[in-house]
């Protein structure tokens, strides 16, 4: 019987990482994410889990030698934040497109300047071209259970690639919640080995990481694009697994109250739950609202989006990046641009806030949806709306 | 021997652009990056082999006669 544990979220994610059998953690501290590796370290001293676990000098170390492990077909598990995700941030485009599968949970942090150890997601926006799969995670159990579904999509044969778990720096690292945890029986089933088809040995020797000149880059680009879509196939049926085994299903963009909702706030990760209170408010007093989360942030899911805001008079996007003298919400932009060829689209409107760890109460939420409503009908000389800063 | 890179198709790479068949830069003509190139004069040469040692990319050899010269497949031009 699977065992119900009251437990802080980052150490729920290194029993993830334990019940998936990691084989090797390269890890370096960084808050909010420290307790992630901590954990893991004490599992693997106290040999509660048989990996090897390689405290590196920074994180470009980290990823660097996550790049090792994987390539020789080691299970890799590692986890990064804000500033460290930054300085892994070329190793990154590496790890995808040399097509190596490992798990990296991200406890998202604010960049620095001023220096800010709280959540927000403009760790995640600065690395959305990076060519990883990318799942955001709203609460402590799906961070469990989008842990060891990215392993078994990352390691699928038809897939190959390294998956990123975002979750909210603080919000979701530093909270204890009740986990359920699978038993290890279950997820040994649920989780094949891992098998790299041509892992890096001395007996077959290969070249891996060798230089491709314009004759041949373009090409190598397109074959890893194309197979970063396909992996979508690969992760809705993991998924598909995942419920049909433990009970619980995701989707790449999960709706509430959206049916018949004439406004829909869009938010990703742990905001989302806050977002739903103000949407349950709402309704109770009558108003047509409806909540909208990506959960698939990469690859992006297109037909989902479309499909899921299509009957909307507007779409309100709330971002917690801000991509400076751009239009503002880096997840706005995408959205728009998913919905700019469609007949019937709602009005988009872009909000930015939540930035270094400020707190949206639902309360805010109900504001944002409210001001949205206005700037629909009365337009806005701005590009997007700032939330929440003090004038 | 492996498909010129010019005729490759995105499809034809390997998994992660790994190259799979061990050993094949020694296909690769690198003596096409050259814009000067060295010249051996037998009539100076003494066979030291210094050349041969500080040459980067190893391709300087002797000759059946014993002088040493610059393999033009590899060879960059680099003007040690």
């Amino acid at each position: 019987m699977a065992k119900k544990t009251g437990i802080e979220i980052s150490l729920a994610i290194g029993e993830a990482a334990k019940l998936a059998n990691a084989d090797v953690v390269a890890a370096y501290p960084i808050t909010p994410q420290t307790h992630i590796v901590e954990h893991l370290a004490e599992l693997v001293a106290d040999g509660e889990l048989d990996a090897a676990y390689i405290p590196v000098e920074s994180e470009h170390s980290t990823m660097s030698a996550c790049l090792g492990s994987a390539a020789v077909g080691a299970r890799t598990f590692t986890a990064t934040a804000g500033q460290g995700l930054e300085l892994m941030h070329e190793v990154l485009y590496i790890a995808s497109s040399m097509r190596l599968p490992m798990v990296m949970a991200v406890a998202n942090r604010a960049l620095s300047a001023p220096l800010s150890v709280w959540g927000d997601h403009s760790d995640v926006m600065a690395v959305r071209d990076t060519g990883w799969i990318q799942l955001f995670v709203e609460n402590g159990q799906e961070a469990v259970d989008n842990v060891l579904c990215a392993f078994r999509i990352g390691e699928d044969r038809r897939v190959l690639l390294p998956v990123m778990v975002h979750l909210d720096g603080f919000y979701l690292s530093h909270v204890i919640e009740p986990v359920l945890f699978p038993e290890q029986s279950q997820v040994d089933k649920f989780i094949p080995p891992y098998q790299y088809p041509i892992p890096l040995h001395p007996d077959r020797p290969v070249t891996m990481g060798a230089f491709g000149p314009p004759v041949i880059y373009s090409e190598a680009k397109w074959a890893q694009e194309v197979n970063l879509r396909a992996s979508k196939k690969v992760i809705l049926q993991c998924w598909e697994e995942f419920g049909k085994t433990f009970g619980r299903y995701y989707s790449p963009v999960e709706s509430y109250h959206s049916e018949d909702a004439k406004v829909l706030l869009l938010t990703l990760g742990s905001f989302s739950e806050t977002a739903m209170t103000a949407i349950d408010k709402m309704r109770g007093e009558g108003r047509e609202v409806g909540l909208v989360r990506i959960r698939l942030w990469r690859p992006f899911p297109f037909e989902e989006i479309r499909q899921a805001v299509r009957n909307a008079g507007v779409l309100i996007v709330l971002d917690r990046a801000l991509s400076f003298g751009g239009p503002g919400g880096p997840v706005c932009s995408e959205v728009r641009s998913a919905l700019y060829g469609e007949a019937k689209k709602p009005k988009v409107i872009g909000f930015v806030g939540g930035l270094g760890g400020r707190d949206i109460t639902p309360a805010g939420f109900e504001e944002i949806i409210n001001r949205g409503i206005e700037i629909s009908q009365k337009g806005s000389k701005n590009e997007f709306e700032i939330f929440g800063v003090r004038e | 021997m492996t498909k010129p890179e010019s005729e490759m198709t995105w499809r034809d790479l390997e998994i992660g652009s790994i190259v799979a068949e061990p050993g094949n830069a020694s296909q690769y003509p690198t003596g096409d990056w050259r814009s000067e190139r060295p010249i051996f004069d037998t009539n100076k040469c003494i066979k030291c082999g210094i050349c041969y040692i500080f040459c980067p990319e190893g391709c300087v050899g002797r000759n059946t006669e014993g002088y040493f010269e610059a393999n033009l497949f590899y060879c960059k031009g680099c003007g040690i």
